[in-house]
């Protein structure tokens, strides 16, 4: 059972036991039995979901069935143009953007893309970009500005590509750059993270006035697998690192992180593509609803602002010499 | 009594009480040729190996004392420490691993920021404490660049930020990462008010430190054979499943792929950065 999670094989055989049923001939004689496994079902799916652990929650965000940003893209937009390259080294399919229509109304999207199949995942570089990838994303960003146009971004990534050419092309540079570009943009910006918000290279499209989060998707600063082989020398720890992080939805919205949360259909986004993206359709236009209004400086010093609030710590007044 | 000994973190702080330590072993090993070498002459050449001109990782003090003016350095915002806002524990729990970088370091984090003069040109200038816990940017490093840029935009002077950081700070998981973005946009604010912001990294700078506000110095100058990067050698290593090339991600490597503005010794590195604040000063 290549799709279900270690969490959902009671429930799949549960829907297989009542599946079962119904193929029957005489399903007549088996009505009472169906009706109350279906009740044990809705309860047990309600009981699991409602009390997913955070690696749980990466096990949903990393699901090989979740909606991607392609998919997202199609079922959102009225009408999408893709459009390619950095103008600089190259085109990274790690990263898709371009000209959509959302509700009649022209929005530039960018988003990082992963693959379905083995062979779209390596041509995707399994939703790893590039510097020309970011780079892509800045162009299109600013493309948005100079038209005043808005801009949503969609993150799902397990991080900025670590590969020698990534380095040699400056990955740092241009995550660095869509920071800075991004914190000063007059257009308004919309970042959703639907699946994986993987560290520096999430961020470098994140930075937006509204960040929302799809219910089960996760965002940290390195992945679950990554702090446990730091901390303990062992990437098996990774279910504990994930807790310790907090980098679940609920948990990312008290540190202040997100600005919302947008709630997937039962069992998660995978279950029900459409469900999940009428979902995110209504949390979308309430956000540039929010943003319509605003004048450009106003854009960027409510962005500013955002982010500079950011942080915990304690400040000692006694030390504090005027 | 050791003729020579390894080089240790300790080794290369400023702390007074510290001395005699120091002249515990009179050879050392350089970290990058491995000759032995004599200690006072490394001191002498300002903790750079005679043999290969290998700059020693220094503290942020002795940075400071490098960098600034003779007694101009002026520190601000030292009062800030951090809160451990996710309770978090490995094998030893964040606030102890805190406490024991303090009293390692002598510092309340792992940067010193203050308002100094370079060549008698006011400055704000930051120094990168990489003993601090690998010099990692939590919150209260975020916070007190994110200070020292907006001092600097009131006082109205340029910004000068020596990096030395393995990245950002686990411990405070997403709260790290969110100081990329905060020391971004002080950047941003900073250039729009017509500010400049030199940049200067060390050996080791990498990850989210690097992916943010390092990389995006009006001018980036990096001392000799620094490690500089996004990843860390060892995980690009294992990602290819190939050994990398000597001197991938090293200045020189970063110079000639188009990544800094140059290389600079740093027994040469103050009057570098003072000619560069004339040219912004004119």
């Amino acid at each position: 059972m290549p799709d279900g999670l270690d969490f959902e094989q009671p429930l799949l055989e549960l829907e297989a036991h009542i599946a079962a049923l119904r193929a029957l001939d005489d399903p007549l004689k088996h009505g009472d039995e169906i009706a109350k496994l279906e009740e044990r079902l809705q309860r047990q799916r309600q009981r699991t979901y409602a009390s997913l652990n955070a690696w749980q929650r990466t096990q949903l965000a990393r699901h090989p069935k979740r909606p991607h940003t392609r998919d997202f893209i199609k079922l959102l937009f009225d009408d999408f143009v893709e459009l390619h390259g950095d103008r600089v080294h190259g085109d990274d399919a790690a990263v898709v953007g371009g000209l959509a229509l959302f509700e009649g109304r022209g929005v530039v999207v960018v988003g990082h893309q992963k693959g379905r199949d083995t062979r779209e995942k390596i041509a995707r570089n399994f939703g790893m970009p590039h510097p020309e990838g970011y780079r892509k994303a800045l162009r299109l960003m600013q493309l948005g500005e100079k038209f005043g146009k808005p801009v949503v971004t969609f993150i799902d990534t397990p991080g900025a590509y670590p590969g020698p050419g990534a380095e040699e092309r400056g990955q740092s540079e241009a995550i660095a750059h869509n920071l800075r570009v991004m914190a000063g943009l007059a257009s308004p910006i919309v970042s959703v993270v639907t699946g994986e918000g993987g560290s520096g290279g999430a961020l470098a499209l994140g930075m937006g006035n509204r960040v929302l989060m799809l219910e089960y998707a996760v965002y940290s600063v390195i992945s679950p697998e990554g702090c446990a082989a730091i901390l303990w020398g062992d990437a098996a720890r990774a279910p504990e690192a994930a807790e310790g992080m907090r980098i679940t939805a609920p948990d990312l919205q008290r540190l202040g992180v997100i600005d919302g949360i947008v709630p997937e259909p039962v069992g998660g986004a995978h279950r029900d593509w459409d469900a999940a993206a009428g979902l995110l359709r209504g949390a979308l236009r309430q956000a540039l609803g929010d943003l319509a209004g605003m004048s450009a400086r106003h854009l960027v010093e409510d962005r500013q602002e955002k982010f500079r609030r950011l942080g915990a710590f304690e400040e000692e007044s006694r030390t504090r010499s005027g | 009594m050791a003729w020579f000994s390894r080089k240790k973190p300790e080794e290369t702080t400023a702390a007074p009480r510290r001395t005699a330590q120091v002249a515990e072993g009179l050879w050392i090993k350089c970290d990058s040729c491995k000759e032995i070498i004599y200690r006072a002459e490394v001191e002498r050449a300002g903790k750079v190996c005679p043999k290969c001109r290998y700059p020693f990782r220094i503290s942020a003090r002795e940075r400071i004392l490098t960098l600034a003016d003779t007694g101009t350095f002026e520190e601000h915002h030292a009062n800030l420490t951090s809160a451990d806002p996710l309770g978090f524990k490995d094998t030893k729990r964040y606030r102890d691993r805190v406490k024991a970088a303090q009293q390692k370091t002598g510092v309340g984090d792992a940067v010193v920021c203050g308002l100094a003069r370079i060549g008698g040109l006011p400055t704000v200038l930051c120094a990168f404490e990489f003993g601090f816990m690998g010099g990692s940017m939590g919150s209260v490093v975020g916070e007190k660049l994110t200070r020292s840029i907006e001092l600097a935009i009131a006082k109205h002077v340029p910004v000068v930020i020596v990096a030395a950081s393995g990245g950002a700070r686990m411990q405070e998981g997403i709260l790290s990462l969110m100081q990329m973005a905060k020391t971004a946009t002080a950047l941003e604010q900073l250039g729009r008010a017509g500010l400049p912001f030199l940049s200067v990294l060390t050996d080791p700078t990498t990850g989210g430190v690097t992916a943010s506000f390092a990389m995006l110095g009006d001018v980036i100058l990096a001392e000799p054979r620094a490690l500089i990067g996004f990843a860390g050698p060892r995980v690009i290593a294992e990602t290819i499943r190939q050994p990398l090339p000597d001197g991938f991600q090293r200045s020189e490597f970063q110079l000639e792929h188009g990544q800094v503005d140059m290389v600079v010794d740093r027994r040469d590195l103050k009057e570098t950065l003072r000619r560069i604040l004339v040219f912004f000063n004119e």
